[in-house]
């Protein structure tokens, strides 16, 4: 049953990526898209069941997979076919199966102006599927690294063939970034794999028998390369590019799933297998997360282009989860995780809007902008609710992250801890700010002449794209449990091996 | 000592076939003289030299030609596989030449004629024992090369581009002449196992400037063949002169010679302090010089040409290893060659797939022509712009051409396994570069605009695409496969 489920996570995006582009007609194959992603959601809410405590004999591992699947591929190259789910995980498959299921059903009502058909749009759709969820799902070093890399040329012609007026700049910006943070972390995999003689995520975690050079080198690598990728400050910059240029669902899929594959390699791979090079580390990444957020909010209240802005939000808010991560405190890594999910909910629901309001306008500038609230008040609302729920307002989904990931800085203590962890609130003050002047620019005022030809109607196929994630972002909010409650005990063991 | 030797020629018969195949194919042309039997005998000649080269191997390791314990030649598992290697691209090589010989202007019978002669060279370059034979076939090899760049008729490119290929490998071959006579007037010894158990016996040897002198001119020379950088000049000018065929033929099968011949030089003869410092230096500079020029082509055929010097690097990396004491346990320079041969069975896959794919996307006979002439390619036959793209994002180490990104991880873990981090990091930033010129390509390929009219590409171009794809792709899910067969 585990090798199936995990099994049937991977297989049917991929199969499915296959039959869709073998499928005759476009309408057709995107339909079938869109069956695939459901069905693949299936499995992927299903992984939840399994053993969640450890009866074994011995000493507790730090990773304990509810279901697991281990067979030999490439043993020349320590790499085994080794794929695990656990509570830190689980959270994150689902997020990704969601997120491509609603953009594959979003190209069913729409698709972007482009090179290519909808159909090869859907079919990247679920490439990239495959590559993220791979990414969750590996305990194999090396099979980690493999799928890092699949999303990185899906994703590049997805922005190249269906982006804005800017797309290729932007696609191959995105492409030789992120490329670079995948080559450092195949050297760091190697640096790994080459001191201790196995690439296995359950033995490794911990730092087992690993020297302090090594760890040292190891971390500095493989941090380097999630930074690139979450990213973080100052290694961002292919970030608004990609963002802003990319089509509603590649957009969507980007801020939603794609950067956290950054900050869940940080947490399972850089601080599991090298926890004391995180440790000696730690302060360097504290202080440029928060940099990340001062910077992000700044730049942000400058923005003056709709999805820009956006998408330079993000910086801030993976700044919030970084500073998580660096606190290295299970109140830290639980906030990292709970605000990976929130950002991925409510970054992708503002940014359906945000794809939304520029169809519907024309044009993206905040200056040629207001009063949508007028003509569009359905949109204008759910606009603001997702402002609202980003700014972290109690409640909602936004909230837990930033809040707990402040907690967890004070909590660390220390000079240098207790003013980052101010920064970071001013940060979240400034997050506010922005997100305020949003909605007073694009919501309040008189109606632009853009806006005013927009028509208050808003197509049922939109609406049941966004309502699921409206409805997570104030489940998550209520009920943080949601997340928290599967990922305390993964957190503790992970933190009782790296102290 | 006897003078009579025994002649084992069960251990030669994969020589004797590739030797054989020249000959029939000439004698094809003079009796038949029919284009399509030419073509077929040196088609079969070639699959034959395959799966002779492959059944001898397959028993235990043969020697022959033998003075007391040293042989001149010994037909190993890697002697094998190279003969093997060879043999098929040389198949290859023949079937991507149909348009080509069919649009007329190129003679058929000495076209195949010339390749089997090379193919003869490679297949006795791998079971090469001393210095001497070494060079024999290497020259062999690469002699027919600068008839067949020049052979089109009327063709003014063709002739400056085997003007240039012959006078610079001529220089070359003398070098490593020279180096080899200064080895012997070191060592008194020439055959490759022989010079390396001297050196190992009497490391006085090494302090000698005579000796580092011989040993950097074999090197050089060799680097030559490979087109490692600051040697590669000829390279760009000579594959964008030659038909695109041939092209890829100098690309592939005389890299692999080049790569062969530094192997055996370096893993069996020459002592890895002078060796290892070297082939570091070269390779840091080769990919490097060979991935930024590339970045500024604008001709397909130059474009891959530049690339391949790239590739070349990527392939002394392993080697470079050998630089520092970490790199020179046993184990350690059993892993650097290793990788070094998985990575050029990996590079020769994909890069004669890319050249196919061309030729399918060129009408008949013509060059390589400009990026812009491909432009949209991929929009008209999309079975071959996939190919294509798989190829050179192979070429790039990037999924889903997952024999290339295997081929990469291959050299960077032996690189981190000999405690060279410093050249891993370098391999790695040159594959970010790397991608940037294959990416431009493979995007050229689907970009909106007009080209020539379709045209139907030739069966067998097709043919050796389509298996040169599918092998590509499942070596890509069956990597151990290669590695396993570049271990022994």
């Amino acid at each position: 049953m585990s090798a199936f489920l995990l099994i049937s996570v991977l297989a049917l995006p991929a199969l499915g990526a296959l039959v869709v582009a073998a499928t005759p007609g476009d309408r057709a194959a995107r339909a079938v898209g869109t069956a695939v992603a459901a069905l693949t959601l299936v499995p992927a809410v299903l992984l939840v069941t399994g053993d969640h405590g450890w009866f074994g004999y011995g000493p507790r591992p730090a990773v304990q997979p509810w279901h697991q699947l281990d067979l030999p591929w490439v043993p020349g190259l320590e790499l085994r076919f080794h794929l695990g789910v656990d509570g830190i995980s689980w959270p994150l498959v689902v997020l990704t199966a969601l997120l491509t299921l609603l953009c594959c059903g979003y190209t069913l009502w729409r698709v972007p102006e482009g090179a290519g058909s909808g159909k090869a749009l859907v079919a990247l759709l679920l490439v990239v599927e495959v590559g993220i969820l791979g990414t969750f799902l590996a305990l194999d070093l090396v099979l980690f690294f493999l799928f890092f890399e699949v999303v990185l040329l899906p994703m590049y012609a997805i922005i190249a063939g269906w982006g804005g007026a800017d797309r290729r700049r932007a696609a191959r910006k995105f492409a030789l970034y992120t490329l670079f943070g995948s080559v450092l972390l195949l050297v760091g995999v190697y640096v790994v794999v080459a001191a201790a003689g196995t690439a296995d995520l359950v033995t490794l975690t911990g730092g087992s028998g690993l020297s302090r050079g090594t760890q040292l080198a190891a971390f500095t690598l493989l941090a380097l390369a999630f930074a690139v990728k979450s990213p973080l400050w100052p290694l961002h910059s292919w970030l608004p590019d990609a963002h802003t240029q990319a089509p509603t669902v590649g957009s969507v899929i980007l801020a939603g799933v794609l950067l956290k594959m950054g900050t869940y390699g940080l947490i399972r791979v850089a601080v599991g297998v090298a926890p004391e090079g995180a440790r000696w580390a730690a302060p360097v990444l504290g202080v440029l997360a928060v940099a990340a957020i001062i910077v992000g909010s700044l730049v942000c209240l400058a923005q003056d282009e709709l999805k820009r802005l956006i998408a330079y939000s993000s910086v801030g808010h993976m700044g919030f989860v970084l500073l998580g991560v660096a606190t290295l405190t299970a109140t830290g890594i639980q906030a990292a995780l709970i605000g990976n999910v929130a950002h991925g909910v409510i970054t992708g629901l503002l940014f359906f809007l945000a794809g939304a309001v520029k169809d519907r306008a024309h044009t993206g500038a905040l200056a040629e902008l207001s009063g949508l609230r007028e003509t569009a008040p359905r949109l204008a609302g759910l606009l603001g609710f997702a402002a609202v729920a980003s700014l972290g307002l109690p409640g909602l989904a936004g909230f837990w992250g930033e809040a707990f990931a402040v907690v967890a800085a004070v909590q660390r203590g220390g000079p240098l801890w207790t003013t980052l962890a101010v920064l970071a609130a001013v940060g979240g003050a400034l997050t506010a700010a922005y997100f305020l002047r949003l909605l007073r620019r694009v919501t309040h005022g008189r109606p632009s002449p853009a806006v005013g030809r927009i028509g208050p109607g808003v197509a049922v196929a939109e609406l049941t794209a966004w309502a699921p994630l409206v409805l997570l972002a104030l489940a998550v909010g209520l009920v943080p449990t949601l997340v928290l409650g599967y990922a305390s005990g993964p957190v503790n063991a992970l933190l009782e091996v790296v102290r | 000592m006897s003078l009579v030797q025994s002649v084992d020629n069960v251990a030669l018969l994969p020589a004797y076939l590739a030797a054989g195949t020249a000959v029939l194919v000439l004698l094809a042309d003079l009796v038949v003289a029919r284009a399509g039997v030419t073509w077929a005998v040196a088609a079969g000649g070639a699959a034959g030299t395959a799966v002779g080269a492959a059944l001898v191997g397959a028993g235990e390791t043969r020697r022959t030609f033998c003075v007391g314990a040293d042989c001149s030649w010994l037909y190993d598992d890697r002697a094998a596989l190279v003969g093997a290697l060879f043999a098929l691209l040389t198949l290859g090589v023949l079937a991507i030449s149909g348009p080509l010989l069919r649009a007329g202007g190129t003679p058929v019978g000495e076209y195949c004629f010339l390749l089997a002669c090379s193919l003869t060279g490679g297949v006795v370059l791998g079971a090469a024992g001393d210095l001497i034979t070494l060079i024999v076939a290497l020259e062999t090899l690469t002699l027919p090369l600068y008839v067949l760049v020049g052979l089109r008729r009327g063709s003014v490119a063709g002739a400056q581009a085997a003007v240039t290929f012959f006078v610079v490998s001529v220089v070359a071959t003398t070098l490593t002449l020279l180096g080899a006579a200064l080895l012997y007037a070191v060592t008194g010894g020439l055959h490759l196992g022989r010079l390396g158990a001297l050196f190992g016996e009497r490391p006085e040897l090494l302090d000698l400037p005579l000796t580092t002198a011989a040993v950097a001119l074999v090197v050089l020379g060799l680097a030559f063949k490979v087109a490692a950088v600051p040697f590669h000049a000829w390279a760009p000018a000579t594959y964008d002169g030659a038909p695109l065929p041939v092209a890829a033929y100098l690309s592939t099968a005389s890299k692999l010679g080049g790569v062969v011949a530094l192997l055996a030089v370096t893993g069996l003869a020459l002592p890895a302090t002078v060796t290892g410092p070297v082939l570091a230096v070269l390779a840091v500079l080769t990919m490097t010089v060979g991935n930024l020029v590339a970045l500024r082509q604008r001709r397909t055929v130059r474009l891959l040409a530049w690339s391949s010097v790239a590739q070349a690097g990527y392939i002394l990396a392993p080697l470079g290893a050998l630089a520092l004491a970490a790199g020179r346990t046993d184990e350690a320079r059993a892993g650097a060659y290793a990788a070094a041969v998985a990575y050029t069975v990996f590079f020769v896959l994909l890069e004669l797939a890319a050249f196919a794919a061309v030729v399918a996307l060129r009408p008949a006979g013509a060059d390589g022509g400009t990026l812009d002439e491909l432009r949209g390619a991929a929009r008209r036959h999309p079975w071959v712009g996939g190919a294509l793209a798989l190829a050179l994002v192979g070429l790039a180490g990037l999924p889903p051409g997952l024999a290339g990104l295997f081929a990469k991880v291959t050299v960077v873990r032996s690189l981190l396994d000999g405690g060279a981090g410093w050249l891993a990091l370098v391999v790695a930033v040159n594959a970010v570069v790397g991608l940037a010129y294959y990416l431009r390509f493979a995007a050229v390929l689907w970009a909106p605009g007009a080209g020539p009219a379709p045209a139907r590409p030739a069966r067998t171009v097709l043919a050796a695409l389509a298996v040169t794809t599918a092998v590509a792709v499942l070596v890509g899910f069956a990597p151990q496969v290669v590695l396993d067969l570049a271990a022994r």
